[in-house]
């Protein structure tokens, strides 16, 4: 039932993408976000495509397993789709019933789509080839210059290390439960929507207590090993920048800003 | 035979960097009014199989059939099956759900489609079958009891879908030994007086030693040893090197033996080992 989550799944390697700086590569998701907002055309696309595929190809990951991950959000993309389609003004092409489709409004569809696309494929290149480890400590030393103002970085990175540590543990435990209710009759799969709902009941009271429980005892564990947040606390593996790191962020600032002067030219 | 498994193969997460072959042609057939222990080291495929039992997970390829029920065919009734064979998981109790245990363990007949009145029966049955008592904690939220009696609940809610055949995967797994021997105490009743058939996963050799009568080993996904509790058990060369052992008294009669002490060294239990020591100390004092 959760094989198809793949987005945020790493995906272990040991690529020159899979090294990079985890900091360097939010970085330049963030540009590549940044830029695909500013395209206005279609010809920039290519330029974006371009940037997945190759970094596609230098990770390594699977084409397959990479559109695994647009998988769940499909729904999303089609109703975008729809939606653009049918409700933009413009010079009509054709109509069905009451809905009319117009050229603008299959351009802009199309648009849309693409760019929703572009931004999961692209975030997801993110998450597949950084450990959860090392993106909450990317996360953690990008945002360290702001706890001057009050930004508690290191007790957000904690809070999502823990976060994502527990993922495939409450995965494993939501599909054990299942199955144990399963098990004495259970029923998940059949049945209409406010009865699935209440099927679920034996599932959640479980979960949670559990997740409680779970809670609970990390705390003592770590409150035993004396944790005290971030104040001067020293890491096993420092993060260093080197010569790849520095080549991949100036190509990739030239690279995205060439995306984005396009929209001016 | 009640369960037939023909050339089981099972793969987890198949065609990804995870893939994991778990059991590797598995075959095996299950006799009503058996007692097996399931026995392997963490990781050999024990729990794997086990949920293939009652249709939880189906076969990569191969067959389970469970009382004339193929669990992968599109029209077997996988309902059916699992009311055959209950399935109690590693520490059940965290599957407790409801406000009191009268609820919880009439959560399984309930989905069975039962009468109010069957139901009620059953649940009543069940909870005497584990020994607890019906009138006392029926309303009692199963939250506030201790571990072994939420464990019995839990069994409980499983023995009130009145299976053919048990299946208990490490069912005193963080008891203290009190509640370790009701446990096991509860399970043997239930074969001797309610003739159920019981499979019992268990990393405890002595537990296994004194309740079954076969004994099944699993290593690394394969079915590598098969046969009655003496016969496995005196192969303790091969079971350490599998990582597994045998009962600590049958490990002390063989070092007696190799001393030059002519004793029956196929033994399984304290009182059987009291037992021929004391035969054994007689004869020597006769001669």
């Amino acid at each position: 039932m959760f094989r198809d989550i793949t987005i945020g799944l790493y995906f272990p390697g040991n690529t020159i993408i899979h090294r990079l700086d985890p900091r360097i590569k939010i970085i330049i998701i963030m540009m590549f976000i940044t830029s695909l907002f500013f395209i206005t055309s279609f010809p920039p696309y290519i330029l974006i495509l371009a940037f997945i595929l190759f970094v596609i190809y230098l990770s390594k990951v699977p084409l397959k397993h990479v559109l695994k991950g647009l998988k769940p959000l499909i729904l999303i993309i089609v109703v975008t789709f729809l939606i653009n389609a049918f409700l933009t003004k413009g010079e009509e092409l054709f109509s069905i019933g009451p809905l009319t489709v117009t050229k603008e409004g299959l351009r802009q569809a199309v648009f849309m789509a693409l760019r929703l696309i572009f931004l999961i494929t692209g975030t997801s290149l993110l998450t597949l080839t950084t450990s959860p480890i090392s993106l909450t400590d990317g996360i953690e030393k990008l945002l360290s210059p702001f706890k001057r103002i009050g930004v508690p970085a290191h007790e957000l990175a904690m809070m999502m290390t823990i976060a994502l540590r527990f993922i495939p543990t409450l995965l494993e435990e939501t599909d054990k439960i299942m199955k144990a209710q399963m098990a004495r009759g259970a029923d998940f799969e059949s049945g209409n929507i406010l009865n699935r709902a209440k099927n679920l009941v034996p599932l959640l009271v479980p979960l949670f207590i559990n997740a409680f429980r779970r809670a609970d005892e990390l705390a003592i564990a770590m409150e035993a090993r004396c944790y005290r947040g971030g104040e001067n606390r020293t890491r096993l593996n420092e993060l260093k920048l080197d010569r790849k790191d520095i080549l991949a962020i100036s190509l990739s600032t030239l690279y995205f800003g060439f995306i984005i002067s396009t929209r001016y030219i | 035979m009640i369960i037939k498994i023909e050339n089981l193969n099972y793969i987890y997460n198949p065609n990804t960097p995870f893939e994991k072959k778990a059991l590797d042609n598995i075959n095996l057939t299950v006799e009503e009014g058996d007692f097996i222990g399931l026995i392997g080291h963490t990781g050999s495929g024990k729990s794997t199989l086990v949920q293939h039992l009652n249709g939880l997970l189906k076969p990569t390829s191969g067959k389970v059939i469970v009382d004339g029920i193929d669990t992968s065919s599109k029209d077997g009734n996988l309902k059916e099956v699992r009311q055959k064979v209950g399935l109690v998981f590693q520490y059940p109790e965290h599957q407790l759900f409801e406000e009191t245990v009268y609820k919880d363990i009439a959560f399984g007949p309930k989905n069975l489609g039962l009468e109010k009145d069957e139901v009620h029966s059953r649940v009543k049955k069940a909870m005497e079958l584990v020994g607890l008592d019906f009138e006392n904690l029926k309303e009692r939220s199963p939250f506030e009891l201790s571990g072994g009696q939420k464990r019995r609940v839990a069994i409980a809610g499983v023995l009130a879908m009145k299976p053919k055949v048990l299946v208990l995967d490490e069912p005193t797994a963080g008891l203290d030994p009190r509640g370790r021997d009701e446990i096991l105490g509860r399970i043997q009743k239930l074969y001797e007086e309610e003739g159920i058939t019981i499979i019992l996963v268990s990393h405890s050799m002595e537990d296994i030693a004194r309740l079954v009568n076969k004994i099944i080993v699993m290593h690394k996904g394969k079915l590598v040893m098969e046969g009655e509790t003496k016969e496995i058990f005196r192969k303790a060369e091969k079971l350490e090197e599998l990582g597994l052992g045998i009962p600590q008294i049958t490990c002390f009669m063989r070092r007696y033996k190799s001393r030059g002490n002519p004793v029956d060294d196929t033994v399984l239990t304290v009182e059987e080992a009291k037992r021929e020591l004391i035969n054994y100390l007689r004869r020597r004092g006769n001669v």
